[in-house]
């Protein structure tokens, strides 16, 4: 599915200091039923952002109103577990379009990648820093940009590069897909499949 | 140039190579379930296009499907939907599809190796992380998001950069009571879960060795449990005599030249990995998970550990023991449990249910123990009532369920309530994983028969001491 063009996105940052988000707590399992890719941004950390009664827990940083902006600030290890992409629709669909942590788990990281949401990842030093940053002032922004792999703390002006190999870069920067890309070679693909029994 | 396995089957399947970019890879067999593919196909319907190649293509139900009573109605509207949806999906392209009631139907990583479809050598996907499962018969496998489910049903290619490679030795041999799963879950304790992230493992050495393929599957299952895309063995007898005869595996002179390129495949002696580990069979006991992600196991002698003690956040540590309601220093023998789970991807095959039955034969479910044991798929079911299973679980006061995921990812009714303590067989024991409010304790079949007849924690081999002197 196509997706807008990422090239510069300069914004303030939601924090999440927490190691090992798992798919499960980004999107639980029960809001999979959906056969459209429609409202998961509703379910975005169900249930650490709402009560059993759909009360919000006003202490989780969703609900703070203090904190806003295009980009989610993880710990290590963000997206481990299931391989479902709506994980990735949520954190879209809420309006992030990047996360940035220190590690990230493979799948989740190139399903990101696939649906047009950024993943930046920095050293565990410059992590700390973007989180202290946002701890002295929520409205710091940060600045991320693509063409030049560079992610910044506009506030302090202090920044780190940031790795993406040239395909990727390349689809995030014009909004394409794999599948483009795939239809476009097809006849090799046929041909390797004649030659690959079942 | 000397290649490891991985290498030998990836390289064989790269369609095209980009520079500085992914490999096209070509996908032997495609296995397709209800809750990830929707979309999926939603978008190939948007682009006007078909499934390229629906014989290379399954389809079955079993994330979303109840546990009784699937002859009558799906009462969820919204799985009742995403279940007309495959239906509808896999009539549409051509594509098998075996739901609720047909006899093939179950999880899909139970019912690919039982009927064939996974053979050693080739590229296996699904839109589910535990599609590493398959790697147990020397193929490479493993889960995909909804994107790249569209991408193989389109294309039947997906676009990944090759992971590094990480062999991982257990030597020497298991002492009792410790299964399959315990090697795992104490590889998974040691590499923690995200120590193997961007890796693609090789299990070798004496244990998997000497491992039965279903031992095999559970832990190569697991293997995205320690971030891992997947992880494979290398195939040898015990491999080509399981899949023989088996309706999707080749059959006479395709059987003999499936055999010649099979025995090429194994890590050759000079091949290198870019890490390897070596842990020794003894060191590990039976094991049990005190926290809230797969990596927090120990022993089940042993004490949680201090905060102090481990890799990682203490803050983090601290806020998923208050999630299990567990302190530092705790012993875990003895906790009291209320549910107990027996079944998913990782230990719903007959041997769990051997082993299981092999612990509650003669004794009682505790008063205080909710139990579902589901089988993995109808096949398993069967071997169960055949061989006599049924009959022991029954007199013990167990009931046995109707197959599927269950409360492995409670997509269904299966949902442990809020605070309540579940010893599960599954794979993962996130928060809220089993339930909005769960807490899940992973262990082997072993160990959750032994909660599921005291009622707490208890150490399988104490209650197999019994026996002896019985």
């Amino acid at each position: 599915m196509a997706y807008d063009k990422f090239n510069i996105l300069t914004s303030s940052a939601v924090p999440l200091p927490i190691e090992n988000v798992d798919t499960d707590q980004i999107i639980p399992a029960r809001f999979l039923k959906a056969t459209e890719r429609k409202g998961f941004g509703d379910n975005l950390f169900r249930d650490w952002r709402y009560n059993s009664d759909d009360t919000p827990k006003e202490q989780f940083v969703l609900n703070n109103p203090i904190y806003s902006g295009k980009i989610l600030v993880g710990g290590k290890n963000f997206g481990s577990g299931s391989s479902r992409e709506h994980a990735a629709w949520a954190v879209y669909d809420y309006g992030f379009r990047c996360v940035v942590s220190s590690f990230f788990a493979d799948i989740f990281r190139g399903n990101c990648l696939n649906i047009g949401v950024l993943p930046v990842q920095v050293s565990p030093e410059f992590l700390d820093k973007i989180f202290k940053a946002i701890e002295a002032d929520p409205k710091t922004e940060l600045e991320i940009n693509l063409p030049e792999q560079k992610i910044t703390i506009l506030a302090t002006g202090e920044s780190e590069s940031f790795d993406i190999n040239d395909y990727k870069k390349g689809n995030m920067l014009n909004g394409f897909d794999d599948i483009d890309y795939l239809l476009n070679i097809q006849k090799d693909i046929e041909k390797y499949a004649e030659n690959t029994p079942l | 140039m000397s290649k490891t396995l991985f290498d030998k089957v990836w390289d064989s399947h790269v369609v095209k190579h980009i520079e500085n970019g992914p490999d096209v890879l070509f996908i032997d067999r495609h296995l397709v379930h209800e809750v990830t593919s929707p979309v999926a196909f939603l978008g190939l319907k948007n682009r006007g296009i078909k499934v390229l190649y629906p014989e290379r293509t399954f389809a079955t139900a079993d994330h979303n499907t109840p546990t009784r009573n699937q002859h009558l109605p799906v009462k969820d509207p919204l799985s009742a939907n995403q279940l007309r949806a495959l239906e509808e999906n896999a009539n549409a392209h051509n594509i098998p599809y075996w739901g609720l009631g047909h006899k093939k139907n179950g999880i899909v990583h139970v019912i690919g190796p039982e009927n064939g479809i996974t053979v050693p050598g080739a590229t296996i996907v699904c839109g589910d992380s535990h599609t590493s499962t398959h790697g147990a018969f020397g193929a490479i496998a493993f889960g995909i998001g909804t994107s790249e489910v569209e991408m193989v049903l389109s294309t039947q290619c997906i676009m990944q950069p090759k992971p590094k490679s990480l062999r991982i030795n257990v030597n020497g041999e298991l002492s009792e009571a410790v299964t399959p799963k315990d090697v795992a879950l104490f590889i998974i304790s040691k590499l923690s879960t995200s120590g193997a992230t961007g890796y693609f493992a090789e299990y070798a050495g004496d244990v998997f060795k000497n491992m039965s393929m279903e031992g095999r599957m559970t832990v190569c299952n697991l293997s995205i449990e320690m971030g891992a895309r997947g992880g494979m063995i290398a195939p040898d007898e015990t491999t080509f005599e399981y899949i023989k005869g088996r309706e999707y595996t080749p059959k006479g002179k395709d059987w003999d030249a499936a055999m010649e390129y099979w025995s090429t495949l194994y890590s050759d002696d000079d091949a290198e990995f870019d890490k390897e580990v070596t842990f020794d069979a003894s060191e590990i006991e039976p094991m049990i998970t005190f926290g809230t992600n797969p990596g927090m196991g120990i022993g089940i002698s042993k004490d949680i550990p201090l905060a102090e003690s481990i890799d990682g956040s203490p803050a983090t540590y601290k806020k998923s023991l208050e999630y299990m309601d567990y302190n530092e220093g705790e012993a875990m023998v003895g906790k009291p449990i209320d549910f107990v789970f027996l079944g998913s991807c990782t230990n719903g095959r007959i041997e769990d249910f051997r082993a299981f039955a092999s612990i509650i034969k003669g004794r009682k479910k505790a008063d205080n123990v909710t139990a579902w044991l589901v089988p993995g798929s109808h096949k398993v079911e069967e071997a169960i009532k055949e061989e006599g299973i049924l009959d022991i679980l029954t007199e013990a006061g167990f009931e046995l369920r109707e197959p599927g995921c269950s409360a492995c990812l409670a997509m269904n009714d299966d949902k442990i309530p809020a605070g309540k303590y579940a010893v599960s067989t599954s794979n993962r024991n996130f928060e809220g994983r089993q339930g909005p409010g769960a807490r899940t304790l992973l262990a082997s079949p072993l160990v959750a028969a032994a909660a599921a007849v005291t009622g707490k924690v208890t150490d399988p081999r104490e209650l197999m001491q019994e026996e002896v002197l019985a």
